[in-house]
């Protein structure tokens, strides 16, 4: 495999575009956390006409609940949580500017039409790798609904957090070609 | 009548809690490395290193291995012999889930009702508690936190006779190909072949708790077990972005049925296999 490509925040349509499905990147800058409830509530707040508490444009969601910080130290666990709850929030959070999302698992077509729309980008983080994944984070702040506890909105400042590109703006799907060569199972030979 | 006081059930429960989310059982560590030796694909091989860092950082610093630290599964066999005093046990056991959960930083995952008012219980209780009355006069406890991921992606199949060994193959993999990468693989698959619906659930779960080096001791399971784990094996799926390293284990557990029926329940769990046991 290549060399990382090294990533910094705010993460913009021109840098999203040049990332292809199976590159593998560093991270560094800040990048936000949400999750289902937080999608929910903003969702809500949106079709309402309001404001969001969070400037999203050129921004990179990270799909969060981490465990509580020990003392000391700026956050707990922290891997992605299945990205695929987020889907039915997702098209009205990227036309917000999002344009990159860290999470794990599958999407909806209905999210990679928008992913090619906005020119956002979809990054894996190695589900299960908490306290690795952990060590990159260096610093988290709650930027809104501390009611949410673990599935606020916070700000993690991150460097070199370590990611895979496994849906690129083209709708190139990394779980689709990651798998081919490996494949040679058919059910119907059960 | 040997009696245990439930204080002794609540400190332990709690120790138990942190001891599973912290520290991956040696068996399933060994069997990450044995599937990096043999992982074929380079980003795969990238995946299984980050996975093995991150159990040696977990168990080297007492940090949850996962930040889904799971419901909290209880299993209990109590002695008939034994005298329970003090309070009530699944009170006991679920003050312990609480203790542990908050001393040990764990996130706290559960909420009250599901459906119509979700709100967090703040303490991760209650646990989901299966008690035994065993002969003799000890307390054995088995914890098992089980992450969501993989959790929405078990299922069942209510087969019937006629399907047989086939049946229970194609059921099995049609659960696992619809899972696919989503539920954090190399996944180990428990499986509940037998009884009723709600038994086979129950069976599939309790497969988890038996090390993954151990094969059922009916050879035509233990059989059935090799065969699954080549098949999941040979889907590509591997540790979650392609592979040869989909699953590590599958443990099947069996039990009686009805003469027509063959209920087959599959429950998926992530490369995060934890568990704690303890007899008091």
């Amino acid at each position: 495999m290549a060399e990382s490509i090294r990533i910094t925040t705010p993460f913009t349509e021109e840098m999203s575009r040049k990332l292809k499905a199976g590159d593998s990147v560093l991270i560094t800058g800040t990048i936000i956390s949400a999750r289902d409830a937080a999608h929910k509530v903003m969702t809500e707040a949106l079709a309402r006409g309001e404001k969001l508490p969070v400037d999203w444009t050129n921004q990179i969601v990270y799909y969060l609940g981490p465990t509580p910080a020990k003392p000391g130290d700026p956050i707990g666990s922290c891997g992605p949580t299945t990205s695929g709850r987020m889907d039915a929030y997702t098209p009205t959070m990227l036309d917000q500017g999002i344009k990159g999302m860290v999470g794990k698992g599958s999407r909806e077509p209905a999210v990679i039409e928008s992913m090619k729309k906005n020119g956002a980008t979809y990054f894996a983080a190695v589900g299960g790798a908490a306290a690795l994944i952990a060590k990159s984070v260096k610093s988290y702040t709650v930027l809104a609904y501390p009611e949410l506890g673990p599935e606020a909105v916070a700000a993690l400042e991150v460097v070199d957090f370590p990611a895979i590109v496994v849906i690129d703006c083209e709708g190139n799907n990394f779980y689709e070609i990651g798998q081919q060569p490996y494949r040679h199972f058919d059910i119907n030979q059960i | 009548m040997r009696e245990l006081d439930v204080k002794l059930i609540t400190e332990n429960v709690a120790e138990m809690c942190k001891e599973a989310a912290y520290y991956l059982p040696d068996d399933v560590y060994r069997a990450l490395k044995r599937g990096r030796e043999t992982e074929k694909s380079p980003v795969g091989q990238i995946v299984l290193d980050q996975i093995i860092k991150n159990a040696e950082i977990a168990r080297a610093e007492d940090r949850p291995y996962c930040q889904d630290t799971g419901m909290t599964i209880v299993f209990l066999e109590v002695g008939q012999d034994l005298h329970i005093v003090g309070g009530d046990l699944e009170e006991a056991v679920n003050a312990g889930i609480a203790k542990g959960y908050t001393e040990g930083y764990l996130r706290k995952s559960v909420v009250g009702e599901p459906l119509f008012n979700r709100v967090n219980t703040t303490n991760n209780t209650p646990g989901v508690i299966y008690t035994r009355i065993v002969p003799g006069d000890k307390l054995d406890i088995t914890i098992a936190p089980k992450g969501f991921g993989s959790e929405n992606k078990s299922g069942i199949a209510m087969l019937v006779p006629a399907d047989g060994v086939k049946g229970v193959k194609r059921a099995v993999m049609e659960i696992i190909l619809h899972a696919s990468m989503n539920p954090c693989p190399p996944m180990v698959v428990g499986v509940g072949i037998g009884g009723t619906m709600d038994r086979a659930a129950l069976l599939s779960k309790k497969a988890l708790t038996r090390s993954i080096d151990e094969r059922n001791p009916m050879p035509e399971y233990a059989k059935l077990e090799q065969e699954l784990l080549e098949m999941i094996n040979s889907t590509g799926i591997g540790p979650q972005l392609g592979g040869t390293t989909s699953a590590l284990a599958v443990n099947i557990e069996w039990a009686p049925t009805h003469i027509a029926g063959l209920p087959v329940a599959v429950t998926i769990c992530c490369h995060a296999m934890r568990h704690a046991h303890r007899v008091l």
